[in-house]
């Protein structure tokens, strides 16, 4: 399974597109995986013949196993297979859609786990796994984590991520016995035991606490539990590691848009081709507010801000099983038109799940609206590492005080969640007046 | 099998040798009539005469340089030194004729021959006399440099070294010539040179070792069993050329390492052993790789003094736990 983004700690493989026994040339497509954020194809590395498939559809392995086997029709692979399967001690995990023929992969309880493996390292053969080191994702916030060298290759081959992990080493440092202790406790990829799966940190092998059976209820109201999907744990573990360290404070301010839908509706008239949307609009105000206040398009590093040097805005697109925000890159120097023909083309294909890493990676700021749904306002999570994000919420048609008298506007309530490292209060209003202005006076836009 | 001692061993090879190839002669001190200082060359003066064993004076540059030329004029001459410390006087023939003669003569000479004699640490031989040759001698392209820890290793390696073509400087100890016996093939055997043998296999950590130093080893693997700690002893056995994959092999498996040695430890074996295992089995390591040494300073001649200059088991077992987290 191999790490095709620097959160992803496990994947799900959706489908098979080859069988055992097919000949497979490389860079054909053998399987189609679920990451965190999308699904992505696997490509053969080398040529051969699918000898085993050792994953089924719908399984879900952490990142560094083996999934497979490529390799001469007549080469031994007894050794590999073996190797993988005393390794990978829990075996693949069951999906909900799990194949009813799935080759022995009884889910191991996390509880059974008395002696720890002896974690010889899990092989990954003919996959893309020149990634599958992913020290990237192991390091803290704050510098670089100790960890002995075998420590560091077994924590990346089961997808343990070291900063869960407490080093009983000199100075802190992860050792072997650590990632030993945490593979026992029942990391993530193992199949869930019947309690709550454990952290990962280095607690004694014992029985993850079965809670006591509740109460029969009638035939219908029983409890249901999902397995969550790759996108709704890579949604929980992202925000959940913003909302806490993040120190957010949020502005609220309201625009009147009655200038803009007319600028909107004005353009769409002359130009029949491609039309623009209320959110191409608010993304093109935001983009320049953003080139005013270059304090605001920026990220909390370690005792330092980064400023970025262009803005790359992130657009929050909801899907049926969460949410994704394609990035669109360089909006800073983009005009209305362009940047409607590329969010067009970013929200449809997140929709579709068709996105490349690098399309939902690496953004500077990001927009949210939620006026769709009728919500008049709301405050958003800030995505980290960006220091900002507005919500917006519907427009509607409310009665106003403008020069003492009492008139009918369409108003659109504003809030915009801040990082106070970067963003002090003044810096946010001031940015937040900004996009206000613009909305309401589009001709600012150009100055 | 019979049980003999490593003494008993080595001089089974020089006979066999001797018995099997007529171009093979002794020259050392004592080595003739006095049945050789330690006794290793006992009975050879009698059963082949003095054209084959040969009292030389007090001149080890003068009998190593006649072997170094014997032995390129087409003999198979074994120079003992009376212990290697006498052969710093020497050194001269060994690194600079010896060592160098093939590579300098363009191919025409081979210098078929061995140097042995005791080294280490004794009982007591003091500062001149207690030094451990290996680091001096394995420094040098041209010369193969072995150690043997048991009596079976002494006699199969020194029987490989009398027939290999090249140089060999090979280190025995006084102290394991009475102490150390064990089981000897009675049939004729060889063992190669450049291979390490695995003298107690260990899940935990291995700890590489040579000569003297094996037996310590061992003895803190057995001490250790007690705390639940699996020690895998790796004996090298031939210092030059180093056998760097059954070294990696045995790391990679425990991932964890002490290189234990009885010399000094600036630049000695152990440093280079580290070294090959930091390279070649980095993401093997669980912790740094720990070293045993003798202390840094001339061997004293005090018996309690020389006891803390020189490492034993309990300082291999120390290097264990701290290399285990278990310290």
């Amino acid at each position: 399974m191999a790490q095709l983004s620097p959160t992803m700690e496990e994947g799900k493989l959706i489908e098979w597109k080859v069988a055992e026994g097919d000949a497979v040339a490389q860079g054909d497509v053998v399987a189609e995986i679920e990451t965190d954020k999308a699904n992505m194809d696997v490509e053969a590395l080398g040529g051969g013949v699918l000898r085993k498939i050792v994953v089924p559809a719908g399984a879900t392995v952490p990142v560094g196993a083996l999934i497979g086997v490529i390799a001469e029709p007549d080469e031994s692979i007894d050794d590999m297979l073996a190797e993988a399967r005393a390794a990978d001690g829990a075996g693949p995990a069951e999906g909900p859609a799990g194949e009813p023929d799935a080759p022995a992969a009884e889910p191991e309880p996390a509880a059974s786990a008395g002696a720890p493996e002896p974690a010889e390292p899990v092989e990954v053969a003919a996959e893309p796994a020149a990634a599958a080191t992913g020290d990237g994702a192991a390091t803290a916030a704050g510098g670089r984590i100790k960890a002995s060298p075998v420590a560091r290759r077994m924590a990346a081959e089961s997808g343990i991520a070291l900063a869960g992990l407490a080093g009983s080493g000199p100075g802190g440092r992860i050792v072997k016995a650590d990632v030993e202790a945490a593979l026992a406790a029942g990391a993530p990829g193992i199949a869930p035991a019947p309690g709550p799966a454990p952290a990962p940190a280095p607690a004694p092998p014992s029985a993850a606490p079965v809670p006591p059976a509740p109460a029969p209820l009638p035939p219908g109201l029983e409890d249901r539990v999902e397995e969550a999907s790759q996108m709704r744990k890579a949604i929980a573990r992202r925000l959940g590691q913003s909302i806490g360290p993040v120190p957010h404070f949020f502005l609220t301010t309201e625009v009147d848009m009655g200038r803009a839908l007319e600028l909107r509706a004005d353009l769409n008239a002359r130009f029949a081709d491609g039309k623009i949307g209320v959110t191409d609009l608010l993304l093109k105000a935001t983009a320049e507010a953003l080139n005013r206040h270059p304090g605001v398009n920026a990220s909390w590093e370690e005792n330092a801000i980064r400023y970025h040097g262009a803005v790359h805005l992130g657009i929050a697109v909801a899907l049926a099983e969460g949410l994704i925000t394609p990035v669109l890159r360089d909006a800073g120097r983009k005009g209305l038109r362009q940047i409607s023909v590329e969010a067009r083309d970013l929200i449809a294909r997140a929709r579709a799940r068709k996105l490349a890493p690098e399309e939902y990676q690496g953004g500077t700021f990001s927009v949210s609206n939620l006026g769709m749904f009728e919500i008049d306002q709301f405050t958003a999570i800030i995505n980290p590492p960006e220091a900002g994000i507005l919500a917006i919420g519907q427009t509607v048609e409310k009665p106003v005080a403008v020069d003492g008298q009492v008139v009918v506007r369409k108003r659109m309530r504003v809030t915009m969640s801040c990082d106070h490292r970067v963003i002090d209060g003044a810096t946010g209003a001031a940015f937040l007046g900004a996009f206000k202005a613009m909305l309401e006076n589009p001709l600012e836009m150009i100055l | 099998m019979a049980v003999l001692t490593y003494r008993e061993a080595l001089n089974d090879a020089l006979r066999e040798e001797m018995e099997r190839d007529d171009s093979i002669f002794i020259i050392g001190e004592e080595v003739g009539e006095y049945d050789g200082a330690y006794k290793v060359t006992k009975g050879l003066l009698e059963q082949f005469g003095e054209w084959r064993v040969r009292d030389a004076p007090i001149a080890e540059l003068g009998f190593a340089g006649l072997g170094v030329g014997a032995a390129m004029a087409g003999l198979r001459p074994i120079v003992e030194f009376m212990t290697w410390n006498f052969a710093l006087l020497a050194i001269d023939e060994v690194v600079n004729a010896a060592a160098k003669m093939f590579q300098m003569s363009g191919g025409q000479y081979n210098v078929p021959i061995v140097f042995r004699g005791p080294g280490g640490a004794a009982l007591q031989l003091a500062a001149q006399h207690s030094q451990s040759p290996e680091p001096w001698y394995s420094y040098v392209p041209g010369l193969k440099v072995i150690a043997p820890a048991t009596a079976k290793d002494a006699k199969g390696l020194l029987k490989s070294a009398v027939r290999d073509n090249d140089p060999v400087v090979f280190i025995e100890s006084e102290i394991m010539y009475n102490l150390v016996r064990d089981e000897v093939p009675e049939e004729e055997y060889l063992t190669p040179i450049g291979k390490a043998e695995v003298k107690r296999e260990g899940a935990d950590v291995t700890v590489v070792c040579h000569s003297k130093m094996v037996h310590q080893a061992l003895a803190a693997a057995r001490a250790l069993e007690k705390e639940d700690i699996d020690v895998e002893v790796l004996d090298l056995r031939t210092v030059r050329p180093l056998d760097v994959d059954a070294i990696v092999a045995s790391v990679k498996k425990t991932n964890r390492a002490v290189v234990a040695e009885e010399g000094w430890p600036m630049c000695n074996v152990g440093a280079q052993v580290v070294d090959d295992i930091q390279r070649e089995a980095f993401d093997s390591l669980d912790a740094p790789v720990a070293r045993v040494n003798g202390l840094d300073v001339p061997m004293p001649y005090a018996k309690n003094l020389e006891k803390l200059a020189t490492p034993n088991a309990d300082h291999v077992a120390a290097a264990v736990r701290h290399v285990c987290y278990a310290d």
